[in-house]
């Protein structure tokens, strides 16, 4: 049997840690025991495939997905990525699922209170796969702020929820978009769980005027890098 | 060293769009093997039942292949098994997550059946990954299982609750507490 190729794994200088007292809710929901190192064998180098046939038509498409009797309300836009492995590979067929609050701030789910309007025509989930280059697109409206109990007068920065599933259980990725220039993300305890700079500035999109369309919307780039694979142990070079 | 993508929490609203189509049950027409349930509570370092986690699973088929291109058997693998499944606790009363699937046979880098579990949870700013093992194998004789310390051990074993036809197994995950559950990093 072939040695299987070992990945980086999760970087811990990136990622936030599971305990970070700004957000309140991880003082009861934070593991806190040392997680145990164990060896990647085929058990967390594969992972679930998807393929077309998990996808609907409008599934890329949050502007039209969920429309009653018009168009949704809010400033249209075209999200595109590309999905990285952390040596610059592209990760081409990966399913990413996307969610958010509508342009008031306010999620179409039953436990979302924020006193906003609903709109009838989003609710503000798709999915999509990335291409044969690792790149992505969807098109959306672009979500608001919204308040949240965290402290007096707290405020999420305006973001869309990312899902990513690599090409194993390894690249498993949960992330938040952010957009630039939001004054509320250096307020925003969970954004500043991330322990740099370089990783916060990792979760901001940019403003991309080459996807943006004339008299239509504007566009926004996206890129995001899981683990990557990283040299085969138990094979010997040659000297 | 890498720049990878921070993680971020999943918050309280991802039913949106990750449970909105049905994956609880993994069983496909056709599909080999014998089918099991398992379900369990989600819990908080003060014991509390979470509503807003969601669980993820990835498990070898029937006769321990994965249904994948890096399982070098995966031409054996069962077609209508593609191993993945998600489940949330907000639908229950006593917020369980509940799985349909079948119990895996032993992957061949491995000497026991177990089930790849990931949960998810507002409040949890990275996911964390855990094994579940059966109550009825012999697990001691696995490598993974034997490096955990022994006192916590069983927090990774489900327990089998009802031996009917269909067999249920109950596997509570701690997020934190006494009795966390382990979590692995590979």
């Amino acid at each position: 049997m072939k040695p299987l190729e070992q990945y980086s794994g999760i970087d811990w200088e990136a990622h936030p840690p599971y305990f970070h007292e700004p957000y309140r809710s991880t003082a009861k929901r934070s593991p806190q025991k040392p997680l145990i190192p164990i060896k990647q064998s085929l058990s967390e180098l594969t992972g679930p495939v998807f393929g077309e046939d998990d996808l609907r038509p409008l599934d890329n498409d949050l502007t039209r997905n969920a429309v009653v009797n018009g168009e949704p309300i809010g400033e249209r836009i075209i999200v595109v990525g590309k999905l990285l492995d952390d040596l610059g590979t592209p990760i081409p067929h990966a399913l990413i699922e996307v969610w958010q609050a509508n342009a008031c701030g306010r999620y179409f789910h039953k436990n979302d209170q924020h006193d906003a309007p609903l709109d009838p025509n989003f609710k503000g989930g798709g999915r999509l796969l990335t291409n044969d280059k690792g790149e992505y697109r969807f098109v959306t409206i672009k979500p608001g702020a919204y308040p949240w109990g965290n402290h007096h007068n707290a405020w999420r920065p305006a973001h869309i929820h990312f899902s990513v599933f690599g090409h194993n259980f390894l690249q498993r990725l949960v992330t938040q978009m952010y957009f630039p220039g939001d004054p509320l993300m250096a307020l925003d305890p969970i954004f500043n769980g991330i322990p740099n700079e370089n990783g916060r500035n990792r979760l901001i999109s940019s403003y991309a005027h080459d996807i943006t369309k004339p008299d239509w919307a504007l566009g926004y780039r996206f890129d995001i890098t899981v683990c990557g694979p990283r040299e085969t142990p138990f094979e010997t070079k040659e000297v | 060293m890498s720049g990878q993508s921070p993680s971020q929490t999943v918050g309280p609203f991802f039913h949106i769009q990750l449970t909105t189509l049905p994956q609880e049950n993994l069983i496909q027409p056709g599909t080999q093997g014998t089918q099991i349930i398992i379900h369990g509570q989600v819990l908080d370092g003060d014991r509390q039942p979470i509503d807003d986690a969601m669980v993820e699973i990835w498990q070898a088929d029937a006769n321990g292949f994965y249904n994948h291109p890096h399982d070098p058997n995966q031409t054996l693998a069962d077609p209508h098994f593609r191993g993945f499944g998600r489940a949330e606790t907000i639908n229950s009363e006593t917020n369980h997550y509940t799985f349909h699937t079948i119990k895996p046979g032993v992957v061949s880098d491995e000497d026991v059946p177990f089930i790849n579990v990931r949960v998810f949870a507002r409040g949890m700013l990275v996911h964390a990954n855990t094994r579940l093992y059966f109550a009825d194998e012999n697990n001691s004789e696995s490598n993974v299982f034997n490096s955990i310390p022994p006192e916590r051990q069983h927090t990774v074993v489900a327990t089998l609750v009802k031996n009917t036809a269909v067999p249920t197994y109950r596997f509570d995950i701690h997020i934190q507490g006494d009795d966390e559950t382990v979590f692995f990093s590979p």
